[in-house]
C-alpha cells in the first residue's frame, strides 16, 4: 500500500471560522476556511489546537462532516460539559476567529466511492459526523451505491442533520433508534440497538457490505460485536471510537 | 508562531513532569482500534517470535504463563492525547522472550490475531522496556484492551502496544505497519510528539 495519505510533514495550518450554526441544542456545526487545504476523504479527521496566552495548548480530533470542497473544512462538535476544548469551540469561538488545525488524518476509516459494495453505516450520537460525510459524498457522486444508515440517539433533540436526512434521494435508507425517548407518533421500540435492528434495517452479511461503525466506545463495541455475530467478516467492519469508555 | 485563542486558559488536567506535551490525564481507559474486538481463546492462543532467518520460537498459553512474570507500573500515552499514570500490569518481559533468540535485526513487526500490524525499533523492546502483558489492574486483560495478551511498550505511543498480539517478526530494516501506512509515525515517541509521518 502506498503512503499517500500524508505526504511530507503534516503541518499546522491557519483556519478561519466563516460560519457557525446550531445543529442541536448541544452540537454546533463550524465551517472553516483553511489556507491551502489539500482536500480529504469522507471519514477522515483533523487535529485542532487551542493555545492559551501563556503557551499552554490542547489538541483534539474532529471528523470532517462534509466531503472535500476547496478550502472548506466543516466540523460538527458536540459540547461535552466540563470539556476542555469542545465548549470553547462551540461557545467562545466566533466567526472571523482563527485557530490552528492539521490534517487530513486517518486513511482507514474512509469510504472509497469506487468500491461498489453496499454500505452500512451505524452511528451512535456524534458518531454520525464522519458517516454524514460519506452520505454526502454518495449524494454528490455519480454512482448510486446503496446505503443504509442506522442512527442511534437518546431522543430526537439529539438528532443532527435531521432535515437533510429526511430529504435523501432513493437508495439511501435511514432508520432511527431512540434509546431513551421516542418522538410523538413513533411506533418502534425504545432502547439500545439490538441484533434484530441489524436484520431489519441493515444488510444481510451475504451481500458483503462495507460497514462503518462510529460513536461512543460502548456503542461501537456492541454494534461491531453484533455485526460479527451476524456473519459480517471483521475486515469489512471499520470502527471509529469517540471518547471515553464509561468504565475504567 | 502559535495563534493564541483569546479567553482560552485550558483545564490543565496534565501533570507537567509526567505527561508528554499535548497530552491530558484521564482516569478512564478509552478504547481505540480499527475494527471489532476479536475473541481470542486461550486454548488456541499462541505467541511466536520469528527471526530474520526464519527461525521460530513459539509459546502456547500455559507455556507463556509458566515464564517468569513481572508486575510493571507504568504511564501510558495514546496518540489521541490521553495519558494514564501508574497503570499496573502483569506480564512477561520481552527480554525473557528474546533471551535465546539469535538475531541481528534492528526492527520488529508486531502482528495481532486481528491482522493488525505495527513496527517498532527492537531496542524499544529490550532492557526492561516492554512486556507481553496479560493482566491489567490485577485482573485478566479484557478483550477490549487487547486480552488475552497484548504488547506493552509504554515508552512509545500506545498504538505500538499491539493488542491481541500473536507474533513478532524481526526485521533487518524498518517497514511501516497498519497505522504507519495510514500516516502515523514509524517511531512514535510521545515526548517528541511523533504522531504523524514527518513529525
Ligand atoms: C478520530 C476522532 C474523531 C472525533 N470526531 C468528533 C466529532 O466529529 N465531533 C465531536 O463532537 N467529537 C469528536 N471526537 C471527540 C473529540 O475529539 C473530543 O474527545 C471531545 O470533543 C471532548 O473533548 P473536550 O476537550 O471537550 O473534553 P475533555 O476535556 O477531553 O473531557 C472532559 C470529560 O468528558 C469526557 N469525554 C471526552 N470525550 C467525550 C465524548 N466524545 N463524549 C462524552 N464524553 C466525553 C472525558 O472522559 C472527560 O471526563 C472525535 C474523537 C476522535 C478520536
Amino acid at each position: 500500500m502506498a503512503r499517500t495519505e500524508v505526504s511530507g510533514r503534516l503541518k499546522w495550518r491557519v483556519a478561519t471560522l466563516t460560519d457557525k450554526r446550531a445543529e442541536t441544542s448541544t452540537a454546533t456545526t463550524l465551517t472553516f476556511e483553511v489556507d491551502e487545504w489539500p482536500g480529504h476523504k469522507p471519514g477522515q479527521h483533523v487535529d485542532l489546537r487551542l493555545t492559551a496566552e501563556d503557551g499552554y495548548s490542547a489538541q483534539r480530533s474532529y471528523s470532517m462532516a462534509t466531503p472535500a470542497d476547496g478550502n472548506k473544512v466543516v466540523l460538527t462538535i458536540q459540547t461535552v460539559n466540563d470539556g476542555e476544548v469542545s465548549p470553547y469551540l462551540t461557545e467562545m469561538l466566533e466567526v472571523g476567529d482563527r485557530i490552528e488545525l492539521r490534517g487530513p488524518i486517518g486513511g482507514w476509516f474512509v469510504w472509497d466511492a469506487s468500491n461498489p459494495a453496499p454500505v452500512l453505516l451505524l452511528a451512535g450520537g456524534s458518531g454520525i459526523v464522519p458517516l454524514m460525510a460519506m452520505v454526502r459524498a454518495r449524494v454528490r457522486g455519480e454512482r448510486r451505491t446503496p446505503f443504509r444508515l442506522i442512527y442511534s440517539i437518546r431522543s430526537s433533540e439529539e438528532l443532527m442533520y435531521g432535515s437533510e436526512l429526511r430529504m435523501l434521494p432513493g437508495g439511501i435508507d435511514v432508520s432511527y433508534r431512540y434509546t431513551r425517548r421516542a418522538p410523538d407518533g413513533y411506533r418502534g421500540r425504545v432502547g439500545r440497538l439490538t441484533p434484530r435492528d441489524l436484520v431489519e434495517d441493515g444488510w444481510p452479511a451475504d451481500f458483503a457490505p462495507a460497514c462503518f461503525v462510529c460513536g461512543p466506545t460502548g456503542f461501537v463495541e456492541a454494534a461491531a460485536d453484533m455485526l460479527v455475530a451476524d456473519g459480517h467478516l471483521p475486515p469489512r467492519i471499520k470502527t471509529e471510537r469517540f471518547g471515553p469508555t464509561g468504565t475504567a | 508562531m502559535a495563534i493564541v485563542s483569546k479567553g482560552f486558559t485550558g483545564k490543565r488536567r496534565g501533570n507537567e513532569s509526567r505527561t508528554p506535551p499535548g497530552q491530558y490525564l484521564t482516569d478512564d481507559f478509552p478504547v481505540l482500534s480499527a475494527g471489532p474486538t476479536p475473541q481470542v481463546h486461550t486454548e488456541r492462543w499462541q505467541f511466536s517470535i520469528v527471526t530474520e532467518m526464519g527461525d521460530k520460537r513459539q509459546w502456547n498459553w500455559n507455556e507463556m504463563l509458566a515464564l517468569p512474570a513481572e508486575k510493571p507500573t507504568v504511564d501510558i500515552h495514546c496518540v489521541t492525547k490521553w495519558s494514564k499514570l501508574d497503570t499496573t500490569w502483569r506480564g512477561v518481559s520481552l527480554d525473557t522472550l528474546l533471551s535465546d533468540v539469535d538475531t541481528t535485526a534492528t526492527h520488529v513487526m508486531a502482528h495481532g490475531f486481528d491482522g493488525y500490524t505495527t513496527n517498532l525499533p527492537l531496542d524499544e523492546l529490550r532492557q526492561g522496556k516492554a512486556w507481553l502483558a496479560y493482566e491489567f489492574d490485577g485482573k485478566p486483560l479484557h478483550p477490549e484492551h487487547g486480552g488475552p495478551a497484548r504488547l506493552l511498550v509504554p515508552n512509545l505511543y500506545f498504538w505500538k502496544s499491539a493488542k491481541w498480539v500473536e507474533k513478532l517478526t524481526l526485521l533487518v530494516r524498518d517497514e511501516p505497519g497498519f497505522w504507519e501506512r495510514n500516516g502515523y509515525h514509524d517511531y512514535g515517541d510521545p515526548w517528541q510528539e511523533q504522531r504523524y509521518q514527518g513529525d
